[in-house]
């Protein structure tokens, strides 16, 4: 249904984004924190090198440069591994970004525990949960490279406050279509259905759409949505989409508290009650081993979630 | 009432007078807050905001102005009522301290649209980090404004603070300068109790910044003081400033315990008059 034109990190999206904004808005400046090719700013580094600041292994620093470039002009996009930018830096980015409400670009790299060998302490499973809570941050979870892409083009040029864009390590399938305009707040319906609704985000997006692939065999029609933006959240595609199907499972590579499926959560049980199963990390850890191999053990594959679906269709 | 900028240490001595006269007014009217810090950085404000920012109280968002941070944002009473002393809003406001509604927040908020202050400040370390922001800003734009940040010596326990000067140093902001409340006390005591600072001076030498010793109460050293670093090393400049916490109020200089609490009603009217004997 939709083509994969090759695996590719999202990561690289973000980084190919910051360098197209680059080149049309001088007011785009870089920070580094050592990691540069490794978090996606080395096209931007390497083509801007006088707007590009390295400031080394010094993530709080880092955000509260940025502050300060954002109040004389400049739009500063720094980007570092998700754990540290969203829990190193996570007052900086409180105090001095949010709450002076500056225009600042925050990408989170190594999302998610598709990270794989690294392990545990850089597979970020919380960040989602850190940044939607901060007033004025708008925070973005794009599903592909082509999404990452234009999303972030779009936090740069039309954004005016903080935002926090969260994308991975890995290769994964490059498959929305470009020519279908992105909207930040608008989530994207990409499979029809009426059985029940998956709610995926990031990464995510790919494995539910296989599993609805499964799932149709079986004669279940599964909605799929990308919620592409996970603040401000698309409130109303959530209630619609209780009210037509019923029934809601959200997939996300965090933890299963505070993130996507807590948000959608808070949506549901305040306006519109429907069962709703949350998959993701079970206030756990992640692990070292392949990122297939970890999507499979912890649920996340196409297959897991295709059988974690007809689970919950059957029960209650 | 409003003062001028001015160069005459006469005039200063009056503006750090009416400045710690105002700190007391405002905190007793609010009932909490910090009035030690407040009272020893007021000479140091005096001669900030009269004589050394290039500011215009007329114009806030004058893009040439120098940029000063408050790192240190729980002082905001000093630097509140030498905001509203340049002009920037009426002194009466003052009163309005750390009130529902204010516009002067009990630390620092640009949310609530204060003229004249830059950036929202409170969670201690975090100043220094904007402030190189600012200097870098200014340096990549070719402006000739400075960046002044204002840090306490407690402060300096943070690490980020560290993190700031490696990287001031590191991209050679000689447009900006730092000033350490040096008054030798933080919440839980003197700082050689808490987290020893000492030897602090070579500390910030070691991290590549221009150091100047100076008396935090002495206005004729703090102007020298206060200028940026001598080019063409482009370093940024640090003012360590020893002071005396509680500054101007005899009865409580030097008490650590009056860092975080604001005087009742009937202290503040002991403090202004002990004041008065001494800008006599
Ligand atoms: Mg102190």
């Amino acid at each position: 249904m939709y083509l994969n034109r090759g695996n590719k990190a999202t990561k690289t999206g973000f980084g190919e984004g910051v360098l197209e904004a680059a080149r049309k808005n001088p007011q785009v400046v870089g920070i580094g924190a050592d990691i540069t090719a490794s978090v996606g700013m080395n096209l931007f580094a390497d083509q801007f090198p006088d707007r590009f600041f390295s400031l080394g292994i010094a993530e709080q620093n880092c955000v509260g440069v940025a502050c300060g470039l954002a109040m004389t002009d400049n739009i500063p996009v720094f980007s570092t591994y998700a754990v540290f930018a969203a829990l190193r830096a996570a007052d900086q980015i409180r105090v001095s970004l949010c709450y002076n409400n500056l225009h600042v670009v925050i990408g989170g790299a190594h999302a998610g525990i598709s990270v794989g060998p690294d392990g545990a302490t850089h597979q970020a499973l919380e960040d989602i949960a850190i940044m939607r809570v901060l007033p004025n941050m708008t925070v973005l979870s794009p599903c592909d490279a082509t999404q990452a892409r234009i999303m972030t083009i779009q936090a740069i040029n039309q954004c005016t406050a903080p935002v926090y864009i969260r994308f991975g390590r890995e290769p994964v399938p490059d498959f929305t279509n470009d020519s279908v305009p992105v909207e930040i707040g608008k989530a994207r319906l990409m499979n029809p259905g009426n059985d029940l609704t998956i709610i995926a985000t990031g990464h995510m997006v790919w494995e539910a759409l296989a599993a609805a692939e499964i799932l149709k065999e079986k004669g279940v029609g599964a909605r799929v949505i990308n919620m592409h933006t996970i603040k401000p959240l698309d409130q109303d595609i959530i209630i619609q989409s209780a009210g037509e199907t019923g029934r809601i499972i959200t997939v996300e590579e965090h933890q299963m508290t505070g993130g996507l499926g807590g948000a959608v959560a808070e949506v549901l049980s305040q306006q519109h009650p429907v069962p709703l199963q949350i998959i993701g990390m079970p206030d756990h850890f992640g692990e070292s081993g392949k990122p297939a191999e970890l999507l499979e053990k912890y649920g996340l594959s196409a297959q897991k979630i295709a059988e974690s679906t007809t689970h919950f269709l059957i029960s209650r | 009432m409003i003062f001028h900028k001015c160069d005459r240490t006469e005039e200063l001595k009056v503006i750090a007078a009416e400045i710690r006269r105002q700190v007391i007014l405002s905190l007793a009217e609010a009932g909490s807050g910090h009035l030690g810090g407040s009272l020893d950085l007021a000479d140091i404000f005096a001669v900030l905001w009269f004589h050394t920012l290039q500011h215009d109280p007329h114009n806030p968002h004058w893009e040439e102005r120098d940029r000063l941070i408050l790192s240190i944002g729980h002082v905001a009473p000093v630097l509140y009522a030498s905001l509203a002393l340049s002009g920037y809003f009426p002194v009466e406001e003052l009163a309005t301290l750390r009130k529902l509604g204010s516009r002067l927040q009990g630390h620092p908020g640009k949310d609530h649209g204060l003229p004249g202050l830059e950036a929202s400040t409170g969670s201690l370390g975090q100043g220094l980090s904007l402030s190189v922001g600012l200097a870098l800003g200014a340096k990549i734009s070719h402006k000739e404004c400075k960046t002044f940040c204002i840090l306490g010596d407690g402060e300096l326990q943070e690490g980020s603070v560290w993190e700031a000067a490696m990287s001031a140093a590191h991209h050679q902001l000689g447009n900006l300068v730092a000033v350490v409340d040096r008054n030798g006390v933080q919440i839980d005591g003197t700082t050689s109790h808490v987290m020893k600072l000492e030897p602090l001076a070579d500390k910030w030498k070691a991290f590549g910044w221009q150091v100047v010793e100076c008396d935090g109460h002495d206005h004729q050293a703090l102007m020298e003081a206060l200028c940026p670093a001598r080019e063409p090393h482009q370093q940024p400049k640090v003012i360590i400033a020893r002071t005396v916490m509680g500054k101007g109020v005899a009865s409580i200089e030097g008490d650590y315990r009056w860092h975080g609490r604001a005087p009742s009603k009937e202290e503040a009217e002991k403090f202004l008059e002990e004041l008065q004997h001494v800008s006599q």
